[in-house]
């Protein structure tokens, strides 16, 4: 194992953001910033559920990738883009629509919101998403050769 | 008015959300996967984007959760699951393998669309058609 690039102030800081978005959802309108959730009731909506306050808050989310590229915060932010190959990028965008609905959320509604309100659910969960997320990159990049 | 205020502060909460992803680079799938990557060449940042989020929400949520309501609305509407079940893990283990596979979970690819990128849109079709179809399953399915 190396560790290569490093760069622990600037995650630091962006998750402080993330956290503060969660809690200020929570706060002000009673809300879990859980973004499968979210957006699983826009794209197949229940009975009786709002949908404006769900649009908007997806709103928000693109909206803050375009300030973030307009500040430039992100020194070469053009370089950020997609980097697995086509199939792959089918394949597991997918798989993550399918897993995050069975498994009732994803990365910030068990990852932050749920364990911050320390639910098992959530803790076991966020195991089994990370696990099998670490095994499937261990084989992709060195079992299979492809990447 | 109080409509507009709360869908306001919604579009704030969103927004700084974002911000968030794409300071914390989150919205990198180069990073991500090298973050999952630990027996290769690991970069341990995002474990940093996670403690980041959890700390400040960790301490801010049990006094938000002392308030009677919230600012904006009626009640709070807190998942009362809190018992593991099959779906948990099945659904867990199969989030991921596609985020494994493509660097990409729901926030920083919802995101991403700002980028305006042919990759990204197709991931995120993606990502739409397997919530849709799973969620059709869930509410047609007996179990």
């Amino acid at each position: 194992m190396t560790i290569i690039n490093f760069t622990p102030m600037s995650a630091l800081l962006g998750g402080a953001l993330i956290g503060l978005a969660a809690a200020f959802l929570l706060l002000a309108q009673g809300r879990i910033a859980g973004i499968s959730g979210i957006a699983g009731g826009i794209i197949y909506p229940e009975e009786k559920d709002s949908m404006s306050w769900r649009l908007v808050f997806v709103l928000g989310l693109i909206l803050g990738g375009f300030i973030y590229q307009w500040l430039g915060l992100g020194v070469g932010v053009n370089h950020i883009q997609a980097v697995a190959d086509t199939p792959l990028l089918i394949t597991g965008g997918l798989l993550v629509g399918i897993g995050t609905q069975i498994g009732t959320g994803c990365t910030s509604g068990h990852g932050i919101c749920g364990l911050a309100r320390r639910s098992p659910r959530s803790l076991i969960a966020t195991l089994c998403f990370m696990g099998s997320a670490i095994v499937t990159v261990y084989i992709v990049r060195h079992l299979s050769g492809a990447v | 008015m109080s409509n507009l205020i709360r869908l306001l502060a919604t579009l704030a909460a969103g927004t700084l959300f974002g911000l968030g992803l794409g300071v914390s680079q989150m919205i990198d799938p180069a990073k991500v996967l090298n973050f999952l990557d630990i027996f290769g060449n690991w970069d341990p940042t995002l474990a940093f984007v996670m403690a980041g989020g959890l700390a400040v929400n960790a301490i801010a949520t049990p006094f938000i959760l002392k308030r009677q309501r919230p600012l904006l609305a009626e009640f709070f509407r807190i998942p009362s699951k809190l018992e593991v079940d099959k779906r948990i893990v099945i659904g867990g283990i199969i989030f991921g393998i596609g985020w494994g596979l493509a660097g990409y979970c729901p926030g920083p690819l919802i995101t991403s669309l700002s980028f305006a990128n042919l990759d990204i849109l197709i991931t995120f079709a993606a990502f739409v058609l397997g919530t849709l179809a799973s969620r059709w399953v869930l509410a047609h399915g007996k179990n």
